[in-house]
């Protein structure tokens, strides 16, 4: 019905953008000069069958279901009900007008399912006649307003402009979106478990808070030693300390040797190369450190004697720091060709080799953009989840030794969050906390690392 | 003196080659480590692309399908195929007691008894006759017959039977076992069955992911894009957008799962599981890697040629829709292709909006559940089965082909039909 309708104003767009030149054309034929050229005129009128199609399906889409629901519910008022009641009395409804509904059927509510029913084909059927007619007298207005000396042009790019403007809006609506399906929950939770408890608890059993009975009270001790998080901050941070061991000597050196030292051909064939490491899927790298390093890595320990965890921090955090790799190290390339000429042939000039150069006048010169490349890096390892799910445990153990199993924030919102989630738990409030606070971690690292590199980029530019 | 000056320079050359040397091995263990890993996925993937069967001599026996004289097509839907199917593989063994009957029916896979009524129903008139079936072997014959699976553990350690291998060893030398391209692979939905386990249903949720994706973040990016660039004046709230789009950049991808749990099911009540909440959370992840690449292959127009159409009377709108942005096309599709690629590897945030739920149906639309590839490989890489550990590495193949096409294809467009000012 919806896209048989907007098929329909589709339609209409084109025939009123038909009728807009159309007109342009015989107003030129009287030998009257345009404003604009005649495809404007098309397009002004386009946009005014656009606009109030647009402004009726949103209201439309808003406040259909709040009427439909008011209405339905007006039956059941003077009964006494809950407002979670009738809340579950409108769901049934419109799982049964759906045919989902699977349970005991009762009179009203199939009363009240094909009252649903007919209120919503009336809904539809008179959305219909208003958006149809409404359109047709906005552009019949429009047609009749325009004529030789109107302006069509200018309305017509404003209109575009705003368009373009509201898209751009797109990137801070989401940074909102973010910020929001974070924020409500976060606070739901903390009015459940304290602050404090949570940032320095040394004891992380999720399971252990079941889902509770809406009708239960609820009692905040049982949640005692339930949600400290800090095995996990401290697992995530060990898990990125040893992604970013591999990952830092390795990216850093072959970033240097890819700028100063490689020729031309190795170059065009390396650095291809090594950026196909940062175009792996991630939960690829997860499933090769579950089926591969971590097993390898068990035998190595087992054979030297030592207890090796099949799921070790190691094998996560190795598998991770290859995977950040390439971005330290193409990074750090841009950063050390960009470094001026000049530093480099004032030191030969004085005498120094190749590598002293590097080390005493490139790195120094390149240092912050360095700096702003591994702590986007860090951010990265902070954040990455697949590797760290299927390869590192799912216990939380508060532990510095590489060669046993932690977890960390990413891989506990998976944990909590795989199947169904009951919304207004506190396990599930536990997920949006944790995702709350790796979302403020990695900002903070985002911004400084980019201030940093943007900073440096300022200075040779 | 001179000596030692001699011993200095000689010091700073070691030092110099040494640290060449370090640079070459950061080098050469970037690249061992793309080789390692290729040539790891490869080796335990490729096995799946064939399939085992085991070739069992059916009798189309019409007393116990419960057959009529002269049966329709519909009576032969309805007939009983267990019974026969039993049979037959019973009848592998003439000797075997009850429980050895068990074992033999679990040589082939869960679902043989469709494999025999397909193939009645295409010569129907095989009724009363006997003919040699292909049937699926199970995953654990398969993997024993690809050689990835240890005879020699005890045999209650293994999920097959000495008795099972026997009689498989039996097929074997009769020439009754053979190995075929695996076309199921490609054609079935996902299964709790390794040897009947495709990737057809995440094959679709992907697609269906990535088309809403693309229908939704390449029209908002460009369009935003266009506007930083060419229209928005210099101040503190396009700023503002700027820090807003680079962080996005960098935000892990699992807080967008976040979002599209809280916001898109939460709020807008969306259908679960589905590829339209996992193309519209794709989408806001992939949205500031468009408008990036956008902007950048706009800033590459050089402004000569805005000038141009400026000095003939264009207005800035027409010279930015008709001149800029179509010179700016091919930058722009080439970031499109890049970002899409990297929302199609992309797994944490389906996983949150659940599209983990197990489906064994192909979805015809965005709005049916669905998996994705990189969450299949998550589904199989969880499963204890042997089997599924080489779909998994099969999978990464498929996967990392699609990923190979899509960035040569973006490569192509930026090197073929971008032009070069200078």
């Amino acid at each position: 019905m919806n896209l048989i309708l907007f098929i329909f104003i589709v339609l209409l767009g084109f025939t009123s953008y038909y009728f807009g030149r159309k007109k342009a054309y015989t107003i030129q034929s009287t030998n009257k000069r345009l404003t604009a050229l005649p495809q404007f005129y098309g397009y002004y009128l386009a946009i005014w069958c656009a606009i109030p199609a647009f402004i009726i399906f949103s209201l439309w889409a808003i406040f259909e279901p709040t009427i439909v629901k008011l209405l339905i519910l007006s039956d059941y008022s003077n009964q006494g009900y809950l407002d979670d009641e009738l809340n579950l009395i409108y769901e049934k409804t419109k799982a049964l007008s759906r045919g989902q509904f699977t349970g005991e059927i009762t009179p009203f509510i199939e009363a009240s399912a094909e009252k649903y029913l007919s209120l919503r084909s009336i809904a539809q059927s008179s959305k219909a006649v208003i958006v149809l007619s409404i359109i047709i007298a906005s552009v019949a207005y429009a047609y009749k307003k325009i004529s030789s000396n109107s302006r069509t042009r200018e309305p017509v790019e404003k209109f575009l402009k705003a368009v373009l403007f509201t898209a751009s809006l797109a990137a801070i609506l989401t940074t909102v979106g973010i910020v929001f399906s974070l924020i409500f929950q976060t606070i739901d939770f903390f009015k459940v478990i304290p602050l404090f408890d949570f940032v320095f608890g040394t004891h992380w059993y999720p399971a252990k808070a079941f889902v509770r009975d809406s009708s239960e009270a609820l009692d905040p001790t049982m949640y005692s030693d339930t949600f400290g998080a800090v095995p996990i901050f401290a697992g995530t941070f060990f898990i990125a300390f040893i992604a970013m061991c591999v990952a830092i000597p390795i990216g850093l050196m072959s970033g240097i040797y890819l700028a100063e030292y490689a020729s031309v051909k190795v170059r065009q064939y390396a650095k291809p190369l090594i950026e196909i490491l940062a175009g792996i899927p991630t939960v690829v790298y997860g499933f090769f450190a579950a089926l591969t390093v971590g097993p390898f890595l068990k035998e190595i320990g087992n054979s030297m004697g030592l207890d090796v965890s099949a799921e070790s921090a190691l094998a996560a955090g190795g598998v991770m720091g290859i995977m950040i790799i390439p971005f330290i190290s193409s990074l750090s390339d841009d950063v050390i060709t960009s470094v001026p000429q000049s530093l480099r042939e004032g030191s030969y000039a004085m005498g120094a080799t190749k590598s002293e150069t590097i080390k005493k006048v490139i790195f120094p010169a390149a240092l912050p953009g360095i700096v702003g490349s591994i702590l986007l890096g860090v951010s990265r390892a902070i954040g990455e989840t697949m590797i760290v799910v299927m390869a590192s445990g799912l216990a939380a153990n508060l532990t510095l030794n590489p060669l046993e199993s932690t977890s960390t924030i990413t891989a506990q919102i998976v944990v909590i969050l795989i199947g169904d989630q009951a919304f207004g738990d506190p396990k599930t409030q536990a997920a949006f906390a944790l995702g709350m606070s790796l979302f403020l971690v990695t900002l903070c690292l985002n911004i400084v690392a980019l201030r940093v590199v943007k900073k440096y980029r300022e200075k040779y530019e | 003196m001179n000596k030692n000056k001699e011993q200095l320079l000689n010091k700073r050359y070691k030092a110099e080659k040494r640290f060449r040397l370090y640079g070459q091995s950061a080098i050469f263990m970037a690249l061992l480590f793309l080789t390692i890993f290729i040539f790891k996925i490869f080796s335990t993937g490729y096995s799946a692309f064939q399939k085992t069967w085991l070739i069992v001599p059916v009798t189309f026996d019409a007393e116990l399908m419960m057959l009529e004289q002269n049966p329709s097509k519909e009576d032969l839907k309805d007939a009983d195929y267990y019974d026969i199917a039993l049979k037959s593989m019973a009848d592998l063994d003439p000797n075997a007691n009850e429980d050895q009957e068990n074992e033999l029916k679990r040589m082939v896979s869960y679902f043989f008894e469709r494999e025999i009524k397909r193939e009645l129903l295409n010569d129907p008139s095989l009724i009363g006759k006997t003919k040699d079936v292909y049937l699926t072997a199970s995953d654990d014959l398969d993997q024993v017959f690809k050689g990835n699976y240890p005879r020699d553990l005890p045999e209650d350690q293994r999920r097959v039977t000495d008795y099972q291998l026997k009689i498989f060893d039996q097929l074997v030398e009769l020439g009754k076992v053979e190995s075929k391209f695996n076309l199921s692979f490609f054609t079935y939905p996902d299964s709790r069955e390794a040897e009947l386990a495709g990737i057809a249903s995440s094959f679709m949720g992907s697609i269906f992911s990535i088309l809403v994706c693309l229908m939704i973040a390449f029209p908002v990016a460009v369009l935003a894009a266009i506007y930083l660039e060419e229209f928005a004046p210099k101040n503190r709230f396009t700023d503002f957008i700027e820090v807003n789009i680079n962080n996005l950049a960098a935000v892990p991808s699992i807080v967008f799962g976040l979002l599209g749990l809280g916001i898109l099911l939460a709020v807008f009540q969306l259908p679960r599981s589905t590829p339209l909440v996992g193309g519209i959370t794709l989408s806001l992840m992939t949205l500031p890697t468009i408008i990036i690449a956008c902007r950048a292959s706009l800033k590459a127009v050089p402004p000569s040629i805005r000038e141009a159409a400026l000095a003939m009377g264009a207005s800035k709108m027409q010279t930015t829709m008709h001149h800029t942005v179509p010179l700016s096309m091919p930058g722009t599709l080439s970031g499109t292709i890049i970002g899409l690629a990297q929302a199609l590897g992309e797994t944490a945030p389906l996983i949150l909006i659940g599209m983990v739920a197990f489906v064994n149906t192909i979805p015809g639309s965005p709005l049916d559940p669905a998996a994705s590839l990189p969450v299949q490989i998550y589904i199989w890489a969880e499963s204890a089965e042997r089997g599924f550990v080489e779909k998994v590495s099969a999978c990464i193949m498929v996967l990392l082909g699609f990923l190979i096409i899509m960035n040569l294809f973006a490569q192509i467009i930026r090197h073929k039909f971008e032009k070069k000012w200078s």
